[in-house]
């Protein structure tokens, strides 16, 4: 059982104007095989949260904490906290040209994992990560994220949520984009990974629709940088009916 | 006079001022320009293993086929010190590679060679020249391809950190002929290497793809001219570079020509570099001259661009330490040419040699 802790957290970004702070005290618990949802405005900050607690070196911590465990998640480099078992699964993965998808793959295992995957049991690994997202096994030969549609990338970011085996994943819209046979193949990619490995998932989203798949244990409203209502799957409907007006602006 | 026929008129000791020398520091040319260089007979350049039948390998006297203006030259053809010639006889088809090594060298002479290499009418090789240890050489290398020949010529400059090479490769291409040329640089002091192409029949087509790695103190210069002087030929200038380090200085000129009578060409440049520490510095020049409307296209691109971050992060945040995922992206970065070479053992070898320069480049 493991957990994952934001209390009190800021976070600015420079800009041409100054520093702006975009989150504005986040407190967030997550335990394994909890999920928890995140619903909130364009612009309120979801992904600013998702990247600061990735180590996106873009953003600036101005304020409190993010603990896995105990262990200062903010004090590690990026590829540690992946080592320490955060994943993140991007709104927007990037391309890497020149780089192919299967070589990305081992690297990062072996990297994870302390040492290479044993070469049969790895190709086996990939193949049936790859059937199950529904991947023509022709992407391991292409170059990371290039030239894929947005529902690739996406579908793409998920198998390597199977293979990596985090604790915690954050997923960013991921299901933005995607049609609605990939939302389904794709979220029941996310359900096998915390049935696999009682992964803890902080989800963001704009739609109640992936909700029906990946059962969320609790609902955030996030509006202007922080946390500002907390419920259950009903708050989700709620949202979806009313929208968030009462609480912008008012 | 045009600007691009400008840069090759300079039949005298270059000053630095001219045109096609104001990037190279000529006092590290250890007198390849000027006449200093100490000429020594070294024969340095040899094939690997025994010629099949219809190919040969000589050394002697080589008879010019093509002008020169350019002043390094025209001092190898005032004095050459060794000249070697391999011949592909008409209508023969080489399979494997014929592998051209240059290795024996020594900084106290300098080596004045001319080479050249025919390829017969309707002929088809690939030739891997590789280029190791530390030297100073000023090479004329002259590739003639008759009617409807195809050749792949691939200049490895894997050269030790002492080594001064200035070379010109000049390749006359007759019609329908087909030139591929793949050029890496990851190695010497100082390198100006200036592959030219002069089209002399129609229809003909000519492919410079390059890639070359600079660190700290290493100069290394690639200058194309591409001459469009006959109706529908094709010419296409990929080069992809990367400097690390203080003081590294890449220049990629490319200079293209395209002449009255050059009706239905297709041409297109790009030169990419990536800077990956502050302290280097890309010269990145493409010229285009166009005498006549009546073309398929003509376009060039030139970007200079640092290591980006965004990449960096992605690779990072899939638990890859920071040092393997810029060996990543920069093996990425180059490999669209280096896959080109088509030969595994090669390709491995030029990527461990980047991983290594890389590495003493630090970050
Ligand atoms: N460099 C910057 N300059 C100015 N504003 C910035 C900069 N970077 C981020 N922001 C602002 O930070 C705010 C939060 O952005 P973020 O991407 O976290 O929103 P989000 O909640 O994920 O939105 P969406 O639902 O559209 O994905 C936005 O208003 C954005 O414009
Ligand atoms: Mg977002």
């Amino acid at each position: 059982m493991s957990t994952l802790e934001i209390r009190g957290l800021k976070v600015t970004v420079d800009t041409e104007q100054g520093v702006k702070e975009i989150l504005k005290g986040v407190d967030l618990t997550i335990k394994s095989g909890e999920t928890h949802a995140i619903m909130g405005p364009n612009g309120s900050g979801k992904s600013t949260l998702a990247y600061s607690i990735a180590g996106h070196p873009k953003y600036t911590i101005a304020g409190g904490t993010v603990t896995l465990d105990g262990a200062d998640v903010l004090e590690m480099s990026v590829d540690e906290r992946a080592k320490a078992g955060l994943f993140l699964a991007m709104q927007y993965p990037v391309e890497v040209p020149g780089v192919s998808v299967s070589n990305f793959l081992r690297t990062a295992a072996t990297a994870l994992r302390g040492e290479a995957p044993k070469l049969r049991e790895w190709v086996g690994e990939v193949k049936s990560a790859m059937e199950g997202l529904k991947m023509d096994p022709s992407f391991a030969q292409r170059n990371v994220n290039e030239g894929f549609s947005g529902g690739e990338k996406k579908r793409h970011e998920i198998m390597q949520l199977e293979l990596l085996k985090p604790k915690f994943a954050i997923l960013d819209e991921t299901d933005s984009g995607l049609d609605v046979d990939a939302l389904r193949i794709v979220s029941e990619g996310v359900v096998r990974a915390k049935e696999a490995n009682n992964l803890g998932v902080l989800l963001i989203t704009h739609y109640t629709r992936i909700l029906r798949y990946i059962q969320p244990d609790f609902v955030h409203v996030f509006a202007a940088g922080k946390v500002v209502e907390q419920g259950g799957p009903e708050l989700a409907e709620k949202l979806e009916a009313n929208g968030y007006a009462e609480y912008v602006g008012a | 006079m045009t600007t691009l026929q400008s840069n090759l008129l300079e039949n005298h000791t270059p000053t630095g001022r001219e045109e096609a020398w104001r990037f190279t520091p000529l006092k590290r040319l250890a007198g390849l320009h000027d006449g200093s260089a100490k000429p020594e007979a070294r024969n340095s350049l040899t094939l690997n293993g025994t010629a099949q039948s219809g190919v040969s390998f000589t050394r002697g006297a080589v008879t010019a086929a093509s002008a020169s203006e350019d002043a390094i030259v025209n001092r190898i053809r005032n004095y050459t010190s060794d000249g070697a010639i391999l011949a592909i006889d008409k209508n023969v088809v080489v399979d494997a590679p014929i592998f051209l090594n240059r290795s024996c060298g020594g900084v106290d002479t300098a080596e004045l060679s001319r080479v050249q290499i025919r390829l017969g009418e309707h002929s088809k090789a690939t030739v891997i020249l590789e280029n190791t240890g530390d030297t100073h050489l000023a090479e004329d290398l002259e590739i003639i391809l008759a009617p409807g020949s195809d050749l792949t010529f691939i200049s490895l400059q894997e050269w030790g950190s002492k080594a001064v090479y200035a070379a010109t490769h000049n390749a006359i291409i007759d019609r329908d002929a087909t030139f591929k040329a793949i050029h890496v640089t990851v190695g010497g002091d100082v390198v100006r290497l200036l592959p030219k192409v002069e089209f002399v029949g129609p229809g003909a087509s000519a492919d410079l793809q390059g890639v070359y790695f600079a660190t700290a103190g290493q100069f290394f210069e690639h200058r194309m001219h591409v001459d469009h002087a006959v109706p529908r030929a094709k010419s296409n200038v990929n080069y992809k570079g990367a400097l690390a380090g203080d003081k590294a200085h890449t220049v990629w000129i490319g200079d293209v020509y395209i002449r009255a009578a050059a009706e239905g060409t297709d041409t297109y440049e790009l030169n990419r570099n990536l800077l990956l520490t502050d302290g280097a510095r890309a010269d990145s020049v493409p010229n285009l001259e166009i005498e006549t409307g009546e073309i398929v296209g003509a376009g060039h691109a030139s970007t200079t661009g640092r290591f980006d971050d965004e990449q960096l992060f992605y690779l990072m945040s899939r638990g890859i330490q920071e040092a393997d995922a810029r060996r990543l992206v920069v093996r990425g970065f180059f490999n669209e040419v280096i896959a080109l070479i088509g030969n595994e053992e090669i390709q491995e070898r030029l990527m461990t040699r980047i991983d290594d320069e890389l590495e003493k480049a630090g970050k």
